[in-house]
């Protein structure tokens, strides 16, 4: 059981799926342990699995299905389940993720999809398997499966929520089936060139064939990068993203929010290291050039959209998109250092949103809204929450020792290396607009301010406040205990980053990133 | 002349294939990104996904090539056929797969990518059938499926919505008709002016039906 640790991290939650429907049918209250379960197997599975790529002399482990050899070259026939660090690392953060949101998704869940219990919890087990499959899987094609499997749960699962809701999928699905069907036309280009469909395989028929120049490969290049980038949200293609995410039930959009757009991420980071290989996506494509350009335009845009809004949920829909440009412009600064940062930012984006969605689910059962108006005194009302949930906030503008502070440290320094001033500056620039949004959040909570706009004074002593409003009522256990968990996640990675950061280098020391100024 | 002769050439005569799955392509978006109709967009994404199907198709075509099953005179099997009594381990010898030699391979159409289309037109069914599910739950909740008259109704709910609860407050208790600046330049918006007060009035219904648990949706005062 051991030795197949990799395999596991499918069974777990694919099963746990099946029992879902079939025993939830008559004793849906089962749905929420089953689930819980197989999510706890799960994570342990993506934990042996890390263990075991830590352990192994070349970094990574591979799963044969059916016991097809892949010794010939190029590497033609069968799937392949490769977990390397980067992949392993990521669907570790994809299961803790899903982890820690079955455990908070008892009561929401309960009351807001009253009857539907067993679907949500087969939609959500279903949702897992296709995430950490898109993180491990060794096969072009069999990534296109597994986004779609993602993807078409993640449409069932928002449109649960309201009619609006529903109006929202509806454009989501569009949009991603765009995305999608792009990534796939891009895979057949990439098949016609390269005669397979496995990932280290096409990256050795490239070398061997000195496919640099072909325009064919270009094409497959730029199929599926934009591909990716519909599904991951960026900047002009992120207008599926707020809508679906602020309508979704609770539950949903704490699993989604996190995991969705960073997993995307991933998928460049592999498609550009492992897939195309350094050489071909920086040096012969043009979009080194170009990108950096895009992630200033795109940043820049999501930040000021954030400031507009007035709602908490919303806000945090338009940080995604504005922190999906960080990770973006990570990878096309064409740095090291800018590799390193962007995918310790995925891991450490994922826990924080994971927290301020967590927070904010928190925020609207009690409060009944989540506008800012209706926000007042509610430090008073529930300290742990807001503790929570302001450490996810703290994390996005960066302040140490959150994880953010990291992850973005590392950005930052990608981009003074590498000399692009612009994302530098984008960067500062986006990190001002979150300290202007986070500590708004923290004047309305603490400090109340009465009609008249005039300020009411400190704590909760005469907010303009009834005695109600400000007695202490904190959400229940089964939700504030994942909220403080995924806050000590935050703290523990941001504590422990370079046992991070040691595994990240590892996976890039193979490439041959530039670690100084040399630009090409 | 004779140049534009070629260019014509190639892609009506040589690649008409690959010339008709672009044109299938860009009808398809076309017609998601464009058409008002949520059907219509439907039918687009249909025919999106079917052009590449046929581009997935065309690059699995060989000339004089058959389907990827053994002809009689490669079938490893045939000779088990001709003599069933030997059985036993030896004929077992025989069944694996055997490797066709590159000139035998010429024959048969490459199988692998009509495989993977019938993996995506798998997918192509679930998610039109999702839609079509979702479409009818538009047209529940909205009485249209026309995306114009779909925006505006979506646009009066996210405005009833996305309200500040402070605004929300006067209605119950007329003490509190002051209202913050924020609430003001709500009532200010010209979306909110037509038949502001139809509208409050259903907002009012619709609260209480919405919040089950708990203090129907009240602020407390």
């Amino acid at each position: 059981m051991m030795e197949n640790a990799i395999a596991w991290i499918f069974i777990f939650p694919l099963f746990g799926a099946v029992a879902c429907a079939l025993v939830g049918m008559r004793q849906s209250k089962l749905c929420y342990p089953i689930s819980g379960l197989s999510m706890l197997g799960a994570t342990w599975a993506g934990a042996e699995t890390l263990m075991q790529a830590v352990q192994s002399p070349v970094h990574e482990v591979s799963y044969i299905l059916g016991g097809w050899t892949l010794d010939a070259f190029p590497r033609g026939v069968g799937i392949e389940f490769r977990a390397d660090l980067l992949g392993a690392l990521i669907t570790l953060v994809v299961l803790g993720v899903g982890l820690i949101v079955s455990l908070y998704s008892k009561l929401p869940v309960r009351e807001e999809t009253p009857g539907k219990e067993p679907l949500f919890y087969v939609l959500f087990l279903l949702q897992i398997t296709g995430l950490a499959g898109i993180c491990l899987t060794g096969d072009a094609f069999n990534l296109y499966v597994l986004i779609e499997v993602a993807a078409l749960t993640g449409y069932g699962l928002i449109a649960m929520g309201t009619n609006r809701a529903a109006a929202a999928t509806f454009n989501y699905l569009i949009l991603g089936t765009i995305g999608a069907s792009l990534y796939l036309l891009g895979v057949g280009y990439l098949y016609i060139k390269t005669g397979t469909l496995n990932m280290v395989g096409v990256q050795q028929v490239i070398q061997a064939n000195g496919l640099m120049d072909s325009p064919s490969m270009q094409v497959a290049f730029a199929l599926i990068g934009l591909g990716i980038l519909i599904k991951m949200a960026f900047f002009p293609f992120h207008a599926w993203l707020p809508n679906a995410y602020c309508n979704a039930p609770t539950t949903t959009s704490c699993l989604l929010a996190p995991l969705v757009t960073k997993v995307m991420i991933y998928v460049m980071i592999r498609m550009t290291l492992t897939v195309f290989g350094v050489e071909f996506s920086f040096e012969s494509t043009l979009w080194s050039e170009f990108m950096p350009w895009l992630v200033v335009v795109a940043i820049v845009c999501a930040a000021v959209m954030a400031l507009a809004q007035r709602e908490i949920k919303r806000m945090l829909a338009y940080l995604i998109v504005a922190e999906v440009g960080y990770m973006v412009g990570g990878v096309w600064i064409y740095n090291y250092y800018g590799l390193i940062g962007s995918i310790f930012h995925i891991i450490s984006d994922a826990c924080m949103t994971l927290c301020l969605f967590l927070g904010a689910g928190l925020i609207l059962r009690k409060a009944k809204t989540t506008h800012f108006d209706g926000l007042r005194g509610l430090f008073a009302k529930m300290p742990l929450t807001m503790i929570g949930f302001f450490v996810g906030g703290f994390s996005i503008i960066g302040l140490p020792p959150t994880c953010g502070f990291f992850s973005k440290w590392y950005l930052i320094t990608g981009g003074m290396v590498s000399q692009r001033w612009e994302y530098l500056v984008v960067l500062m620039f986006s990190t001002m607009v979150m300290v202007v949004l986070f500590f708004r959040l923290i004047e309305r909570i603490h400090l109340a301010v009465n009609e008249e706009g005039k300020n009411l004074g400190h704590g909760h002593g005469d907010l303009g406040l009834t005695e109600e409003q400000t007695r202490f009522d904190e959400g229940p256990l089964s939700m504030l205990i994942p909220l403080l968990l995924a806050a000590s996640v935050v703290l523990v990675i941001g504590i422990y980053n370079q046992d991070v950061v040691n595994q990240i280098e590892l996976f890039l020391e193979p490439f041959d990133l530039p670690k100084g100024t040399g630009r090409p | 002349m004779f140049e534009d002769g070629a260019i014509v050439n190639e892609l009506l005569v040589e690649r008409l294939n690959y010339f008709i799955y672009v044109v299938l392509l860009l009808i398809g978006l076309h017609a998601m990104i464009s058409k008002r109709n949520l059907i219509k967009k439907l039918i687009g994404m249909s025919i999106f996904q079917t052009a590449i199907i046929l581009f997935y198709v065309s690059i699995a075509v060989k000339e004089e090539a058959t389907i990827p099953i053994y002809k009689a005179e490669h079938d490893p099997h045939g000779e088990v056929h001709h003599h069933p009594e030997k059985g036993g381990e030896e004929a077992e010898a025989h069944h694996g797969p055997v490797a066709l030699k590159d000139e035998e391979i010429k024959q048969y159409a490459n199988p692998l990518p009509h495989v993977l289309m019938l993996t995506a037109i798998v997918v192509g069914v679930a998610t039109l059938g999702l839609a079509l599910a979702l479409t009818q739950r538009i047209y529940q909740g909205y009485g249209t499926i026309e995306e114009d008259e779909l925006l505006t109704k979506i646009e009066r709910a996210d405005d009833r919505a996305s309200q500040s609860p402070l605004k929300s407050n006067q209605s119950p208790s007329p003490k509190k008709a002051k209202g913050s600046a924020t609430a003001k330049k709500a009532t200010a918006s010209p979306s909110r002016k037509s038949g502001s007060a139809s509208q409050g009035k259903s907002a009012a219904k619709r609260k209480p039906a919405k919040r089950k648990p708990g203090s129907g949706g009240g602020k407390k005062a």
